[in-house]
């Protein structure tokens, strides 16, 4: 699988960095590295899942690479069907273009549709840009994708505070969909419903995936979550990569120390499943002072000199199966033998 | 209200959620609160009753107002003239009558085009942000720091007095405080994710501030149009009275009040004066009790 | 087991008046709090699990108010009827902070930013004590350090902002913590912070129930979190208490059917990407247009006619397992014959 993959987006020492601003001149006094020179690359069809706390540039990764924040440098490299291109370097007009591409399904389902606007209304706009003229296309339109979303098409002449917080949702996925993308970036798309609701928004990603082809970059802090959708997880810390691998032989064989103590951190609903906490001290640095060195390694059990001074790479190690384990650790090596 | 007040209310509404008789209402919550404010209804019909005699002045007037009758000259109030005649025998009930015509307009039309012209600015500019919005929010706060009738009073000497002058003055000094709140509610709207998603389809700037931006800020900008037309209709009145305003010629509720400079009119004839000061303030008030109640509509943390 | 008995809410009833309208939040909900043990009050939005704690502290809204039960402190000197306490009466005062304190998601709005995280501790602990400032800051400094707030003189100084979330939430559990509170009550205290976190804040809340003895209410949506921390659990739907018992009870033989359900719509960690999840029908029903009878009935795999007419009541088997289900032993049934088959 791995030799012959077809990939949809190659990104490649991605970096975006805010300003910090301070005084009465708005001097820069600093910049919050919120993504801090990640490769990675997603390929046609698969779920991607992007996992990390607070504060690791997971969102920021996303918007990043549908371009709702322009990247500092690097590059993000999308298969077109003429060829590669960047979307980093594209302008305006170009983006237009591209964005029936990308699509981008938010966290918090309470402010992610316009309260103004019917359904109809918020989905008019987007569709008119992408061509559909004649409103009556609009609404037939509108219809077929509120069914996709196992909706009644009737729901698109009301407004949003008639709907819970699971059937915005869902109209969000629907909005998504209308310009027919390939690749969604679902950011935290399930973290605010309740868990309850979150089971039918995770089948219905799902079906939509089989139904229509498509790539997702699924954001979460949630490792059940990502574990349930994603074929590969990449976690994220401080705005770098420090692991990635295909979903199982992430969770079997785990390699960096930090993704190590995630897993440990994480309550399971599970009695059967108790298991040892790896405790991890203190706070996940601020992002613009980020350790020199390993970044994680104030806060790691394993930290050796050489992690202070030196930036491990994501490097690739070859499994029992075909797939790569990527890890950024110095000490992969022993880790890998030592779980083997 | 008083807990046992409250404590009452409470059991009413039990009794009759019990007995099936409340259905959630289609009515909005922001509508059936403003019917509930008591202030506000006395405001609204205050300046509705206001409105209609001077819009249709010729109905409840025999007079002109500008008629002179020289045998009648500082009448006190009689059958004939309700509210007696000024010094060169105009009917004073007439002159308010008219008056309230050009002040109302001149209150309203203000507001609203200062309305026009700060909400379009602060609109696009607080979405777009950058130096555009640097740039406006800079020459606002040069506007702001004048002293505004100092100012006014500058224009006017310069430009000359007119009605259409007085406008325009009030419009220029007054649209910086509408554009700093219309900027300051795109500021929080513009962080909403259904903003991003518009973005995320490129959808073009000037569509996403003024179609599916702008209606969400309605509310805040509709109070402070209210509450911006008494401050004009007083600022009107306090050039007026400067001799600063409307050319005296024209009858407007601070022209009118002009004459009180006369001492003598002021110690002798109080019904020269004392009913316009009235129109004012009740007007100005009335108007101040709609807009509060507006606001308090709108504002959800607020019982209802 | 029964002296440790240390508050008890009995068939407690509360209604919500806004937008005038009704909305009866909690429809009698009974359980006991024990010393030294933690009970879970599980449950999704809306189903009256932070109700009941702001009952339980007197911090309900002014627009709504206990319509009927009673919660009984048990205390030293004899029960006091916490319902009957006027809500912000010197009693009602005292018994915050000094026997049962409570704690927030969201710990940055819980902490007043102008003011330094020590200031407030002092503030609380002179109204409860008769310490001076310099022996309050001390104390401070000493319930910091007792909370693993690194540096304490130095922080105690310190503003809400300069505090990282984990640290405010030790701040605002070293708060809770210093008038010595027989009970502790936490709404979704990690809701609002990640995981490695959340994890340091349970190591120091489980430390406290041992090496303390106190009772803990921990209000969760996570049922990840009931089985890291619970001794009993609660699950509540639409104001009513549907099943309550110890955690190996609820989690290993759940016996209402949306416990059941619940279980079943939560992806497991460990369980991979094949696992089933079964997604519960419907949504939660409007609290204006609640079903006549079982609130879970429309949703219910298992419902039949008795479940529209009227709410089941509390049935009891295993000593303290309660479901509140018309079909439960139907359902128990069932499940054993599953397992035979297996």
């Amino acid at each position: 699988m791995e030799k012959n993959k077809d990939i949809l987006v190659r990104i490649s020492n991605l970096r975006t960095y805010f300003p910090v601003k301070k005084g009465v001149f708005r001097r820069t006094v600093g910049q919050v590295k919120a993504v801090d020179g990640v490769d990675l690359e997603i390929i046609r069809g698969e779920t991607l899942g992007v996992v990390g706390e607070s504060g690791c540039g997971k969102t920021t990764l996303g918007k990043s690479i549908i371009q709702l924040c322009k990247p500092t440098s690097g590059k993000v490299l999308y298969a077109f069907p003429d060829g590669e291109k960047d979307l980093a370097a594209m302008n305006d007009k170009a983006l237009d273009v591209a964005r029936k591409r990308l699509q981008i399904v938010f966290q918090d389902p309470y402010s992610s549709l316009n309260p103004a606007f019917t359904i109809f209304g918020s989905f008019s706009d987007p569709l008119k840009k992408f061509g559909i003229k004649s409103r009556t296309d609009r609404e037939a339109a509108v219809g077929r994708l509120l069914e996709a979303v196992n909706l009644p098409k009737d729901y698109m002449t009301r407004y949003p505070n008639e709907f819970s917080g699971g059937q915005r949702q869902r109209i969000g996925i629907a909005r998504a969909l209308s310009v027919d993308p390939e690749l969604i970036v679902c950011d935290e798309a399930v973290s605010a419903l309740d868990v309850s609701i979150r089971a039918q928004v995770l089948k219905l990603f799902k079906e939509l995936q089989a139904e229509r082809g498509l790539t997702y970059l699924f954001i979460t802090h949630d490792l059940s979550v990502v574990e349930y959708i994603s074929d590969r997880i990449a976690v994220m810390y401080l705005g770098k990569v420090v692991e990635l691998a295909e979903t199982q032989e992430l969770f079997r064989n785990t390699v960096h120390p930090y993704t190590k103590a995630l897993l440990s951190a994480i309550p399971i609903a599970d009695l059967a499943q108790k298991k040892k906490r790896i405790p991890l001290q203190g706070d996940v640095p601020s992002p613009v002072n980020p350790p020199a060195g390993c970044p994680f390694h104030p806060r790691c059990t394993y930290c050796q000199p050489i992690c202070r001074t030196e930036v491990p790479k994501l490097t690739a190690y070859p499994t029992g199966g075909t797939a790569e384990h990527h890890v950024a650790c110095h000490f992969a090596l022993d880790f890998l033998g030592g779980t083997r | 209200m008083g807990t046992r007040a409250l404590q009452k209310k409470m059991d009413q509404i039990l009794y009759r959620e019990q007995h099936g008789l409340l259905k959630s209402s289609n009515k909005s919550r922001a509508l059936r609160k403003i019917l509930a404010n008591k202030l506000a209804i006395i405001g609204l019909v205050l300046f509705v009753a206001i409105t209609i005699l001077c819009v249709f002045a010729p109905l409840f007037t025999p007079y002109q107002p500008n008629s002179i009758d020289l045998r009648n000259r500082l009448a006190p109030p009689t059958f004939g003239h309700l509210l007696g005649t000024d010094q060169i025998g105009r009917d004073i009930w007439t002159r308010i009558l008219f008056g309230g015509r050009i002040s109302i307009f001149v209150g309203l039309g203000s507001a609203l085009g200062a309305a026009l012209i700060g909400v379009s600015l602060g609109t696009y500019a607080g979405y777009r942000g950058g130096l555009l919005d640097a740039t406006v929010m800079k020459i606002s706060e040069i506007m702001m720091s004048f002293p505004q009738i100092i100012l006014v009073s500058i224009l006017v000497t310069i430009v000359g007095q007119n009605l259409w002058n007085l406008m325009y003055i009030f419009i220029l000094t007054g649209w910086s405080s509408m554009y700093r709140m219309a900027r300051s509610q795109m500021l929080s709207i513009r962080e909403q994710e259904y903003i991003q998603a518009l973005r995320a389809f490129g959808i073009s700037k000037a569509i996403i501030a003024f179609k599916h931006m702008l209606p969400n800020a309605i509310g805040p900008i509709f109070v402070n149009i209210t509450l911006s037309t008494a401050m004009f209709i007083l600022q009107e009145a306090a050039l007026s009275f400067l001799g600063l305003g409307v050319p005296l010629d024209q009858p407007t509720w601070g022209n009118i009040l002009n004459v009180a400079q006369d001492l003598t009119i002021l110690r002798e004839s109080w019904w020269v004066w004392l009913p316009v000061g009235v129109a004012i303030t009740v007007f100005v008030l009335a108007i101040n009790f709609i807009g509060d109640g507006l606001r308090d509509a709108a504002d959800p943390t607020l019982i209802g | 087991m029964r002296d440790d008995l240390i508050l008890q809410v009995k068939d407690l009833s509360v209604n919500f008046y806004t937008n005038q309208r009704c909305n009866m939040a909690l429809r009698g909900v009974s359980f006991d709090l024990r010393k030294g043990r933690t009970l879970c009050i599980v449950g999704e939005s809306g189903c009256g699990k932070s109700v009941t704690a702001n009952a339980i502290m007197q911090l309900l809204p002014d627009l709504s108010r206990i319509e009927s039960g009673n919660i009984t402190f048990k205390g030293q000197d004899g029960d006091i009827q916490i319902e009957k306490l006027p809500k912000n009466g010197k009693q009602m005062r005292k018994l915050r902070g000094e026997v049962m304190a409570m704690i927030f998601q969201d710990p940055m709005t819980a902490l007043n930013p102008v003011f330094t995280v020590g200031f407030q501790m002092n503030e609380m602990i002179q109204a409860h004590t008769d310490l001076r400032k310099k022996a309050a800051t001390e104390k401070s400094i000493g319930l910091l350090t007792d909370m693993g707030v690194p540096l304490p003189e130095q922080r105690v100084h310190e503003y809400p902002h300069q505090f990282s979330g984990g640290m405010r939430q030790r701040a605002m559990i070293a708060m809770a913590m210093a008038c010595a509170p027989e009970i502790l009550i936490a709404d979704e205290p990690t809701t609002a912070l990640d995981v490695t976190i959340q994890a340091q804040i349970f190591e120091l809340m489980l430390e406290l129930k041992e090496t303390e003895h106190m009772a803990i209410l921990l209000i969760t949506h996570d049922m990840g979190v009931v089985a890291e921390m619970a001794d009993d659990v609660a699950v509540m739907y639409m104001g009513n208490m549907v099943e309550s018992g110890t955690v190996q009870q609820i989690l290993n033989s759940p016996s209402h059917p949306y416990t059941i359900a619940l279980l079943q719509s939560i992806p497991v960690l460990g369980h991979g990407k094949n696992q089933n999840l079964e997604p519960i029908r419907g949504m939660t029903p409007d609290p204006y247009h609640r079903p006549p009878g079982c609130q879970f009935a429309p949703r219910c795999d298992f419902a039949t006619d008795i479940c529209a007419s009227r709410l089941p009541d509390e049935s009891v088997f295993d000593t303290n397992h309660m479901v509140r289900c018309f079909h439960y032993e139907e359902i128990k049934r069932n499940k054993e014959i599953q397992h035979g088959k297996k």
